[in-house]
């Protein structure tokens, strides 16, 4: 199963490094990776594989989520067929 | 393959837009929980639901995690308790009513519907008996709502089950005039009331349906109105394509949800309603959208058309999102509940003969509508026998859920809290109808050749 994780905010230095560490330490493979920003505003798309990942789902986007609030950003992991049924038919 | 925009753009209307799953509404028949002592029954029911229902909040919840999505509501409906209630007393539904609110608390939902009778063509004494117990059973309990269908295309408009409702919600009105009248925002009269319909207060599990089943209604108004700021001065029919878009997107979210959820219970899935429904949320308004394509206000002439547009649009849009569609369908125009709504009250651009014309093009009827306490219980009759008749002419579902603030005038304002908002008390037109309500009997079908 792929999971879609979306951070937006204000950028600044480290985001990548945090979110992948992230990963990381709960098994997330990281598949494909790609970020923008646009005056100052950052916006970073991870696909991952979360087959393996260390705790139950629910709990890895809470913690996702709670480290983006530490950094003001909005941190998001959500199962990729959301996107694909919304977008795709 | 996925892109950044599609992606950017689904986190931009769950963030921003208010996208959300209304509800997730487990249906439960209720038909193995007949029994004729009231004590046995309200066990039984009691039991089913929560062994039933006992995982649904928390496979909701793990949903809303998985998808990223928020799922405001999780519901059950159950079988019309007229139906499998037929040795009840009014004491015993009360009794029955308590048990749904206790199973309602155990499994942790929101609403419980199904406090129900169906009456359109006459009354059983378990129908009569179970609209007795409405007004006591709606103030003890907080989470059981109640629903009477009073009429159908096919059989016709029953008038004394809708002189008896029009005494049902006076009484339950003064029975919870401590809470605003609230007991009547948990109470609809319906015409051809559909039978998967997921949403309150109207939800029952209807005699055609499996033992059990989930019906999913989503929402999306926010996203609607935003598509169509952004669709600038486009004509109408490039808008109408804007509106099947979006409708078509916020729609497969609901299917995917309502399999995800029917998949993990092991229960079927039976519909996806497409209804646009609002709250009282600032950029959650079907009013709102209304204004955004072009009116000064909702209200305003020119609404109904814009509503009837809007409606079809949806459906158009959802119909092809989803394996079932079924429920309400449309959108709803409540007024309590939607922030441009109040505010078109309160501004004098939206009145209650508008409103009912409005409910001729879309789902479902006068909704959330305060009225002056002191409104004869004629002249209460006089809006739903009216309401009744463009649902039963226009083989569509209508509905009435106003409610006579005791103690209220208008100008006045009452407030229900959460989901239910606030309304403004709206004047009515109290010349009395009382003569033809009096005289009782049923209006007969009408006739489907001759369309003029």
């Amino acid at each position: 199963m792929k999971a879609v994780i979306t951070v937006t905010g204000r950028d600044s230095e480290g985001i990548i490094a945090a979110v992948s560490t992230y990963c990381a330490e709960h098994h997330v493979n990281i598949l494909d990776i790609s970020q923008s920003v646009l005056s100052e505003f950052f916006a970073m798309i991870m696909l991952a594989d979360i087959d393996k990942v260390s705790v139950p789902f629910a709990a890895f986007a809470d913690g996702l989520a709670a480290l983006g609030k530490a950094r003001g950003l909005d941190i998001r992991a959500m199962h990729e067929d959301i996107f694909n049924t919304m977008h795709h038919i | 393959m996925l892109n950044t925009a599609d992606i950017l753009e689904t986190i931009h209307m769950i963030r921003e837009e208010n996208l959300d799953i209304r509800t997730i509404t487990m249906g439960i028949s209720l038909f193995d929980c007949v029994s004729e002592d009231a004590g046995r029954f309200a066990e039984k029911i009691y039991d089913k639901i929560t062994r039933t229902a006992a995982r649904l909040v928390t496979v909701g919840e793990e949903i809303e995690k998985t998808y990223g999505i928020p799922i405001v509501n999780k519901r059950v409906s159950v079988t019309p308790l007229s139906l499998v209630g037929g040795a009840m007393t009014p004491e015993g539904y009360v009794r029955a009513a308590h048990a749904m609110q206790r199973a309602a608390e155990t499994t942790g939902i929101n609403f419980i519907g199904g406090f129900s009778a169906l009456v359109q063509k006459g009354m059983t004494v378990g129908a009569k008996h179970l609209i007795a117990a409405i007004p006591e059973a709606l103030s003890e309990t907080e989470l059981v709502c109640s629903s009477v269908n009073v009429a159908s295309t096919k059989a016709g408009i029953n008038m004394d089950a809708i002189r008896e409702m029009g005494e049902t919600i006076v009484k339950t009105a003064h029975l919870t005039a401590d809470r605003s009248s609230i007991g009547c925002a948990k109470l609809v009269v319906f015409a051809n009331v559909p039978e998967d319909n997921p949403f309150m207060a109207g939800a029952f599990h209807g005699m055609g349906e499996p033992e059990t089943v989930i019906n999913v209604g989503v929402s999306g108004p926010g996203v609607v109105s935003s598509a169509i700021a952004r669709a600038g001065d486009c004509d109408l029919s490039a808008l109408a394509e804007m509106i099947k878009k979006t409708a078509f997107k916020i729609t497969r979210v609901g299917q995917l949800v309502a399999t995800e959820a029917a998949q993990r219970l092991g229960v079927p899935f039976g519909i996806v309603d497409l209804s646009l429904a609002p709250t009282p949320a600032v950029g959650d308004s079907v009013a709102h959208i209304l204004e955004e394509m072009g009116l000064e206000s909702c209200g305003a002439h020119g609404t109904t058309a814009c509503l009837a547009m809007l409606n079809d649009a949806v459906k158009k849009g959802g119909v092809m999102a989803s394996g079932h569609v079924g429920g309400l369908s449309g959108a709803f125009i409540p007024v309590s509940e939607d922030a441009g709504m109040i505010a078109a009250v309160e501004r004098g651009a939206l009145t209650l003969e508008k409103l009912e014309a409005m409910t001729a093009v879309c789902s479902v009827g006068l909704d959330m509508i305060a009225i002056p306490g002191d409104t004869p219980v004629d002249v209460i009759c006089g809006i739903i026998a009216d309401e009744i008749s463009i649902g039963v002419v226009n083989t569509k579902t209508t509905a009435v859920r106003v409610i006579p603030a005791v103690g209220h005038g208008v100008g006045d304002t009452v407030d229900f809290g959460g989901l239910l908002g606030r309304a403004p008390v709206m004047p009515l037109n109290t010349y009395s109808p009382a003569k033809f309500i009096a005289r009782g009997g049923r209006i007969p079908a009408p006739i489907h050749s001759l369309k003029n």
